[in-house]
């Protein structure tokens, strides 16, 4: 049983984390034709495990709604929502038009799903506004460099504003192309090491907290 | 201004070239034919290599394979000729007899060695070498294993002459010689990451405080004071993504704790391979914390893969249950600021640790503490501080170093390369290229 838990999965991680890693310097078709493959794989274990997910989902709001829960009418509006869109999928055939029409499926896809999801990235922009305020209170020496910074790059990205300050767009830019890049290019290559060593260490499994629990 | 004068200060620059050879004494008549001779002797010497260079075939053509490819590619190589100019072209040939085609024709200043950025380990000929590469696409079909017969022309005008024919089979190849300096220095890393876990094992390592990660205590301590559950997400990425497997990683160590001092968790999940593993972690975490009974099942539950419709039903979940601790691991894309804010809005404390450099400015901005990139990698050693996984991150640091040394020296490099005109700093700087 223990080689099943652990031996085996770590046995499987170490064989194919050095093949997929060897399969980056073999430009031959064939390492191509592997790669491909096993993404397939994923994708297809990917939707064995949605199977798992939906009932997880089910379980969870089939509870709430015979426990009675706070808010157990929503778990109802989920449960609706989720079979009514199965079964209009399936009466059109998974179809979203036919010859240039919607069906209804397609009629959810574009006139409720569509302008919902438009409805919660619009609010981004409130967001953004409120969390902006916040920052740019200047109550610490760090917060008031970024309330100057936040208000040159805005000078020289709005036209008003390079016309107002003439040098803010060139100054604007050079904060971004300079001073930005520079701290973004330091902590990619912190990430893209952290990024390494984990992997490695998964593959030759130093890490095994991610099978469950660290040591044996 | 007179005509005279208009003349004169039209061949003023000859008239310069003039008082090199003559003394400028002797009127503007002879001056002004002086001056056009000199001008006409200039001309001819920058023509004379083109004009006099009489036109031959194409020498020491090499036509080969291209190496360190996926197949379906050919490589042609040809030496640099007397008349090479803009004037002349190049022409590129394939097929024999009646059936030849000309693929490509350029001019005969172009198409370099030095301009397909080969390494200096995997160039096919100097540096001052013609090529062409011939691919498949584009109205070319190339098939592995067929013998193709490419040949160079040069023509000028009417003028031209053409090199023999070769013969050539492209195949694909196994490896990418061009990729081993990366795979040299991923070998390098690694052996310095492991060197560095050995060297932990003997010797304690310091670690820097990292306040974010001394605050998740803090987080599930007031949590339990209050009574109310702790929120963790993984982020957006699935099981292949090192920012996910270190979000599950540390997930690990903070049901750990929650165990202990049995509060509430709820991770909430958008991809169900992630739920699966976040389960099995969590479970472990809550055996090792001897305490199996206060786990439940639906601890982690699925949402939904939808980016939106996930950031609705977890912003709906911060809203109703009010949760005293938010932690957001893992990878995130624009639903970062609508998750944290909306924490933000219920006075949760809020722990970010992520890779995703774009969202770090949201993240700074409305979470109590963020995990900057590496950190989110480092929170698996800094929460357990085993010898073996503190060593990973002196190996990190030494390859930061490593790093950091490289960009001074190719700094200086580049500089005396360009200063000097010499190719001799590519040998180091070919090293750290990246190439495909």
């Amino acid at each position: 049983m223990i080689f099943l838990r652990r031996q085996l999965p770590l046995l499987i991680t170490f064989v194919m984390g050095l093949v997929f890693a060897a399969q980056y310097y073999v430009p031959h078709p064939a390492s191509e034709q592997l790669l491909t493959t096993v993404n397939k794989w994923i994708q297809i274990i990917g939707g064995f495990a949605l199977v798992l997910g939906v009932t997880s989902l089910f379980h969870l709001h089939a509870v709430k709604i015979r426990r009675k829960e706070a808010g157990w009418g929503y778990s109802f509006v989920l449960y609706a929502g989720l079979l009514g869109t199965i079964a209009v999928g399936l009466w059109a055939n998974g179809k979203e038009a036919v010859n240039g029409a919607l069906t209804a499926f397609g009629w959810m896809y574009s006139y409720m799903m569509v302008p919902l999801q438009g409805t919660m990235f619009a609010i981004l922009a409130f967001f953004i506004a409120s969390a902006a305020y916040r920052s740019f209170r200047a109550r610490s020496r760090e917060a008031a460099v970024l309330l100057v910074a936040a208000v040159i790059v805005m000078m020289g990205r709005v036209p008003l504003g390079e016309y107002l300050v003439p040098i803010s767009g060139d100054f604007s830019q050079w904060i971004l192309n300079v001073l930005n890049t520079s701290v973004r290019r330091a902590i990619l290559i912190g990430i893209s090491l952290g990024a390494v060593a984990l992997s490695l260490k998964i593959i030759f499994g130093i890490e095994r907290a991610y099978l469950g629990g660290g040591k044996e | 201004m007179g005509k005279s004068q208009k003349t004169r200060e039209l061949w003023s620059p000859f008239r310069y070239a003039l008082r090199i050879t003559r003394p400028p004494s002797r009127g503007f008549r002879r001056t002004g034919h002086a001056s056009l001779l000199t001008g006409l002797l200039f001309l001819l010497a920058w023509a004379a290599p083109a004009m006099a260079a009489e036109l031959s075939a194409p020498h020491d053509v090499r036509v080969i394979d291209t190496p360190s490819d996926s197949g379906g590619g050919l490589t042609i190589l040809w030496s640099k000729a007397d008349y090479d100019g803009p004037d002349v072209r190049y022409q590129i040939l394939m097929g024999e007899g009646a059936e030849k085609k000309m693929v490509a024709e350029f001019p005969a200043n172009s198409h370099y060695v030095r301009d397909a950025k080969f390494p200096w380990w995997t160039r096919p000929a100097p540096r001052g070498f013609h090529q062409y590469d011939i691919k498949t696409g584009k109205g070319i079909e190339l098939k592995d294993g067929t013998a193709y017969a490419v040949s160079v022309a040069v023509r000028r005008g009417d003028e031209r002459a053409e090199a023999p024919a070769v013969q050539v089979v492209p195949e694909p190849n196994w490896v990418n010689w061009n990729q081993m300096n990366n795979l040299l220095l991923v070998l390098l890393f690694g052996a310095v990451v492991f060197g560095s876990i050995r060297a932990a094992k003997r010797r304690e390592i310091f670690l820097r405080r990292i306040p974010g990660l001394d605050a998740v205590d803090e987080a599930i301590g007031r949590a339990t004071e209050l009574g109310k559950p702790i929120l963790y997400l993984t982020g957006a990425g699935d099981m292949s993504e090192p920012a996910t497997i270190a979000a599950a990683v540390i997930l690990g160590r903070v049901a750990k704790r929650v165990a202990a001092y049995e509060t509430d968790l709820m991770v909430p999940h958008r991809d169900p391979i992630v739920m699966a593993v976040c389960q099995e972690i969590t479970k472990q975490s809550y055996l090792e914390a001897a305490k199996p009974d206060a786990f439940k099942e639906d601890s982690n539950f699925f949402i939904t893969t939808d980016q939106f419709s996930y950031t609705a039903a977890v912003d709906g979940i911060m809203l109703r249950r009010k949760p005293a601790a938010n932690f957001f691991m893992g990878s995130y894309f624009a639903e970062s600021l609508l998750l944290t804010e909306t924490g933000a809005s219920t006075g949760a404390i809020q722990i970010a640790g992520t890779d995703s450099d774009h969202q770090l400015p949201f993240f700074v901005t409305t979470c109590d503490y963020t995990l900057i990139g590496e950190e989110l990698y480092a929170a698996s050693a800094y929460l357990s501080r085993e010898p073996v996984q503190v060593g990973t991150l002196r190996g990190q640091d030494m390859g930061k170093g490593f790093i950091l040394a490289v960009l001074a020296l190719g700094t200086v490099l580049a500089t005396v390369g360009v200063l000097f005109g010499t190719d001799l700093p590519l040998i180091i700087l070919d090293l750290f290229k990246d190439l495909k």
